[in-house]
């Protein structure tokens, strides 16, 4: 069982004692601990469950490449689960719950599954559940669900309580890692005058040195790095930060960066994470290394840990974490643990070496301390249970016979170092295989590239594949310098700090432990901790034909779990290239994608959530809007009032209300949000010409024409009416939500296609502020208005006919008045200055009180033009439907040569008479259909589904005709009129409708027309 | 995340400020076109590893469409110029040429047909 020492811990301090809890149990720990150092100091070596076979495991690392040590964090709307708990600061009133198990972390009953691992290899899922097919969705994939898995998902009710925000930063160079390695390379770059940015994503600076030990100019590690860290801080062109991670390197120099500011005092205030957004033109990386694990039976249970995270937590937090430990290591490093547990007191049982000459000075010191070397061994397993209690040992060489066993309640393993090549790799840096360490490092040679075709990345230290630390420091000068001069920067060398480390004899790269370990041993040999994938796994994937890394790697799901195989990958695929007789190199890496390590999702949203998330337009008159009873939806980044409704009154009964009062009295509509798109200069005829199907060239000044625009797929993509107002001047209406797509359609034809033609577009949407008066009375409150005003613009049938507008004074407002109707009522669209929409619409109201004025939403108008079958684009079309298709033929100019679309609407598909047709359609009954019903005929399809011939497009109830109405595209619909076709309903109702004429309402245009 | 300049207002700008436009220099077919003409002017696109030219639009900046040459595959980009041109600018076509020994102008569309 772990405990806490008496003495070392750097990073603790003791005269600080945190209160935590950890599955609901009281705990203690100390101001610097993590939440996995601490949970050692109390004796919790066990801190979770496995995702497959729901196994013991404890913490296996000390840093962000931890698998096993996930926890569920905080309570209500502060919970997440999944966190590492290496990477959680202690806090007090902490509380932490282990994952994966039910009723409890220590009696778990799915455990059952270890019992069933034969059967639970790679693939097994697709190979058992595939027959019979039901079964899946109602039996399997329950179970799964149930019994697989990480921590429970947050309650969706609960919006996260913190804030999160986004920061941009430009650097010359950016350092990403504060190691010894990064600090060096940060000192010369910055030396130049450069720009430096450090991100260490630790609270503590100097990597992995001061535990690693050695000399650097002479002193301990941790009193240069203080001395380095003084120097940079006096720099004005250096900025360093601290739990900040270098999370992601992207195209041409850009990197994020998480840096996490109150996790660890929360409560504090001020934005939990921030996410850095990183313009750099050279970027250094100095990740360091991670230690890779060695795969022997049983190298997961609780107390097996890697070697130099175990020096981790002796040195940094004072953790004892056994009585007896057994070191088992391929390299020299491991050693450096041994030291440090003997001089901690711990007892190290054995240090078992696979190589045959064992290893140099490191090894000799560990001997001098009468510290037991086996050369030549192994681990033959470690015996399972909720922590170590035996470990047996064998020959490394052999199959895992004639063993010797210990007692022991720790393992540390170590199975050498790999890079961290992650950052080097995001943006398509490649690697080359080095025999020397087993392991991929940068291949200088080939870097990611930037926009003029230069390499941006420079990788430093252990992360360019240097070890010990005079050559890291070297590596790390001249990869600072070498930035900061690609940057720009004249050269200046500035000479490396003497590094000095114990010198280290040749590692073994030992990928299976013992070597030729049978089936037994390697059916408990795990690689992928998180996502339970074992060596009998990978090998079982190789005999089944699966030779590449990446189609392997998601058949057996390696190296797929939240810590993206930071310890798994290079064992995973040294055991795939093993199975299928290949070397490393050969068999390669799976690509690295960021982030690193994951970051929150609130980080990438940053401030751009509720009513941030997006602006919303608003017109002059939405606060009226509101304070009268606007029951708002959405239209493109507009709100718009769907119904504006009255005390006690529910929002269909709103729209029916309105529907008649506008039919029979006076309505009025806020129709600001309509597009304006000013189209002017000597050849904007010959260019509306081409935009719209129809001649809008021809139009005299002072009429309105309706106009449709199409793609030069001849798909219908926006309608309205266009208006000449004066020789070399139109004006074009818009959809609401096509202003600014069809501004830019329009800028894109003529900036890139016809850039010769003289036409200005201008979009002038937001400039008025426009109401359409609507109803039998539309106007007498017009004349109303001009009398109390003393005159104004004569709104008479003679002098502004319908289709036509003019310019003047209306109720003593500047206006233009537009006689258009998209209800088939008496109507004049105005349009007026923006800021003197609200004083109009008020006079408006006030004058139209007496003629029974109401004001009105989009659902009424949609009904009304329903009811006169005039089509709604995005509910009659859908990017797929053409001008003919709506019997819109009427709008197609056959005069002009060319429109865009034209050509499109003669290719075969298109004139083919299959296709389908707008039609009305009537319920036999008089009921609503449902929206988006699809109409079936005769006969099956080669699916076994029935034949469709048609869908519902727009679907109503009809105030004004007491009935449902719809418009829909049916099959040779306009030759169908008066029979009936049926519309299955999701309900399991069938829906009968007849095809009728689509104009409900006042066909002959009479109402309008007044 | 790209960095292009736009050639008329001067801005590198990040890609978030730029929409993206698909290849450049198109030829337009319209009424009278061969179903064919039509057909590849509408569907067919290059997508070669290297070498491209693309139309983007300063979206959230000044507005204009220009054209970019850039390989697709490493990310370099060769240079940014005026979308008002049928061919890229000699000076972009030489730039291309140095840096890719042997490249001319078309010879990307050679395998189309």
């Amino acid at each position: 069982m772990s405990t806490r020492l008496a003495n070392q811990g750097r990073l603790i301090d003791r005269s600080k004692q945190i209160d935590f809890t950890f599955n609901g149990k009281s705990m203690k720990g100390y101001a610097g601990d993590t939440l996995a150092s601490a949970l050692l100091a109390n004796g919790q070596v066990m801190m979770g469950r496995s995702f497959k076979y729901h196994r013991p495991r404890g913490v296996v690392a000390s840093g962000s490449e931890e698998p096993n040590a996930l926890m569920q964090l905080g309570v209500g709307d502060r919970y997440e689960p999944n966190q590492r708990a290496t990477t959680t600061e202690l806090f007090s009133g902490l509380t932490a719950q282990s994952q994966n198990h039910w009723p409890s972390l220590e009696f778990d009953v799915l455990s059952v599954n270890n019992k069933l691992s034969r059967f639970l290899t790679a693939g097994f899922y697709y190979k058992m559940f595939i027959h019979p097919r039901p079964l899946w969705k109602h039996v399997y994939e329950p179970i799964i669900r149930k019994s697989a898995g990480l921590g429970a998902a947050p309650d969706k009710e609960l919006k996260d309580a913190d804030t999160y925000e986004h920061f941009y930063f430009f650097a010359d160079v950016l350092v990403i890692g504060g190691g010894v390695a990064g600090l060096q390379a940060a000192k010369a770059a910055a030396a130049t005058g450069a720009k430096v940015l450090v991100l260490e994503q630790n609270s503590h600076w100097g990597g992995r040195a001061p535990v690693d030990g050695g000399t650097i100019d002479g002193e301990a590690p941790d009193a240069w790095i203080e001395k380095t860290l003084e120097e940079l801080r006096g720099m004005d062109n250096v900025t360093l930060r601290d739990r900040c991670m270098g999370s992601g390197v992207y195209d041409h120099g850009y990197a994020l960066g998480y840096e996490r500011l109150t996790d660890h005092v929360p409560g504090q205030g001020g934005p939990r994470h921030r996410l850095w957004r990183i313009r750099a033109t050279r970027i250094v990386t100095a990740t360091g290394a991670i230690e890779r694990p060695l795969s022997f039976a049983g190298n997961d249970v609780p107390g097996v840990m890697l070697a130099a995270s175990m020096r981790d937590y002796v040195v940094n937090w004072g953790i004892n974490p056994g009585q007896k430990v057994v070191v088992a290591t391929n390299n020299d490093d491991a050693y450096r643990t041994a030291l440090v547990l003997h001089d901690a007191g711990v007892e190290v049982v054995r240090v078992v070496d696979t190589r045959e000459t064992g290893g140099g000075a490191l090894m000799e010191a560990v001997r001098e301390k009468g510290i037991r070397v086996e050369l030549g061994r192994a681990i033959a397993k470690v015996k399972d249970g909720k922590c170590v209690t035996e470990v047996s040992i064998c020959a490394q060489n052999g199959e895992g016979g004639a063993r010797e066993t210990v007692q022991a309640d720790a393992v540390a393993m170590s199975g050498g170092w790999s890079p961290v090549v992650h950052l080097w790799s995001h943006c398509g840096g490649k690697l080359i295989w080095d025999e020397k360490n087993a392991n991929f490092r940068p291949d200088a040679s080939r870097p990611p590239l930037g926009h003029d075709g230069t390499g941006f990345v420079v990788p430093a230290g252990a992360a360019n594949g240097e070890f010990g630390l005079g050559a890291l420091l070297e590596d790390a000068a001249a990869a600072g310098s070498k930035a900061a001069e690609e940057a720009g920067f004249p050269a200046k060398t500035v000479a490396a700090a003497k590094g000095e480390s114990e010198a280290e004899v040749q590692m073994e790269a030992v990928w299976l432990m013992p070597a030729k370990a049978d089936i037994k041993l390697r059916m408990k040999s795990w690689l992928d901790y998180q996502n339970d994938v074992k060596v009998s796994d990978v090998q079982l994937a190789a005999r089944e034909g699966y030779e590449s890394v990446e189609h392997t790697k998601r058949y057996t799901t390696l190296g797929m779990a939240t810590d993206q195989g930071k310890l798994s990958n290079i064992n995973g695929l040294a055991i795939l290239a093993d199975s299928l007789n290949s070397e490393i190199p050969q068999v390669g890496t799976t690509t690295f994608r960021p982030p690193y390590h994951p970051i929150s999702l609130g980080a990438i949203a940053g401030e751009a959530r509720a009513e941030i998330f997006q602006p919303v337009r608003k017109t002059p008159i939405a606060d009226w809007m509101d304070r009268n009873g606007a029951d708002w939806e959405p239209v493109g980044q507009w709100r718009r009032p769907f119904a504006i409704t009255r005390p006690g009154e529910d929002r269909h009964a709103a729209v029916n209300r309105e529907v008649k009062n506008t039919r029979e009295n006076l309505g009025l509509l806020d129709a600001s949000t309509l597009g304006k798109l000013v189209v002017k200069g000597p050849d904007a005829g010959k260019f509306l010409d081409m935009m719209y199907t129809n001649m809008m060239s021809t139009l005299k000044i002072g009429k309105c024409r309706y106009g449709l625009m199409c793609t030069e797929n001849g798909f219908l993509m926006d309608d309205g009416v266009v208006a000449r107002i004066d020789e070399d001047t139109w004006l074009c209406h818009t959809t609401t939500g096509g202003a600014e797509r069809i501004h830019g359609w329009m800028e894109e034809w003529l900036q890139t296609e016809w850039w010769d033609w003289k036409v200005y577009v201008a979009n002038v949407t937001e400039q008025y502020a426009q109401v359409a008066v609507v109803g039998p009375n539309a106007r007498k409150v017009l004349e109303k208005l001009n009398a109390a005003a003393g005159g104004g613009m004569d709104v008479s049938k003679e002098a502004l006919p319908f289709m036509e507008w003019r310019d003047g004074k209306i109720g003593g407002f500047d206006a233009r008045a537009y006689r258009i109707s998209f209800s088939g009522e008496l109507s004049y669209e105005i349009a007026v200055a923006a800021s003197e929409g609200q004083a109009f619409w008020d006079a408006l109201y006030e004058a139209g009180k007496e003629f029974g004025v109401m004001p009105y939403g989009t659902e009424t108008l949609h009904i009304l033009r329903a009811e006169k079958g005039f089509i709604m684009i995005g509910d009659e079309t859908d990017g797929t439907v053409i001008p003919q298709d709506l019997g819109l033929h009427w709008a197609l100019s056959k005069k002009k040569e060319d429109y865009l679309g034209k050509r499109a609407q003669a290719r075969s598909h298109m004139v083919d008479p299959e296709r389908w047709q707008l039609v009305g359609l009537e319920t036999v009954d008089g009921s609503v259909l449902p929206d988006g019903a699809y109409a079936v005929g005769e006969g099956v399809n080669a699916n076994g589904q029935r034949n469709m011939i048609g869908r519902v497009t727009s679907t109503y109830f009809s105030a004004t005709l007491n009935k449902g109405i719809a418009m829909g595209l049916v099959k040779h619909g306009p030759k169908r009129m008066g029979e009936v076709i049926e519309f299955p309903g999701t309900d399991g109702k069938t829906y009968k409708a007849k095809i009728v004429d689509p104009v409900f309402y006042d066909k002959e245009g009479e109402k309008q027309n007044v | 995340m790209l960095i292009l300049e736009c050639p008329y207002c001067g801005v590198k700008a990040e890609e978030t400020e730029l929409a993206a436009g698909g290849e450049a220099h198109l030829k337009r077919f319209g009424p009278g076109s061969s179903d064919d003409e039509f057909h590849d002017y509408l569907f067919m696109r290059e997508n070669p590893k290297g070498v491209h030219f693309e139309r983007w639009r300063h979206a959230n900046g000044c507005g204009k469409w220009f054209h970019a040459a850039r390989c697709t595959m490493t990310l370099e980009v060769f240079g940014t110029y005026t979308a008002q041109t049928s061919v890229p600018t000699q000076e972009i076509q030489d730039k291309i040429a140095a840096k890719r020994p042997g490249w001319t102008w078309r010879e990307f569309a050679d395998g189309k047909k």
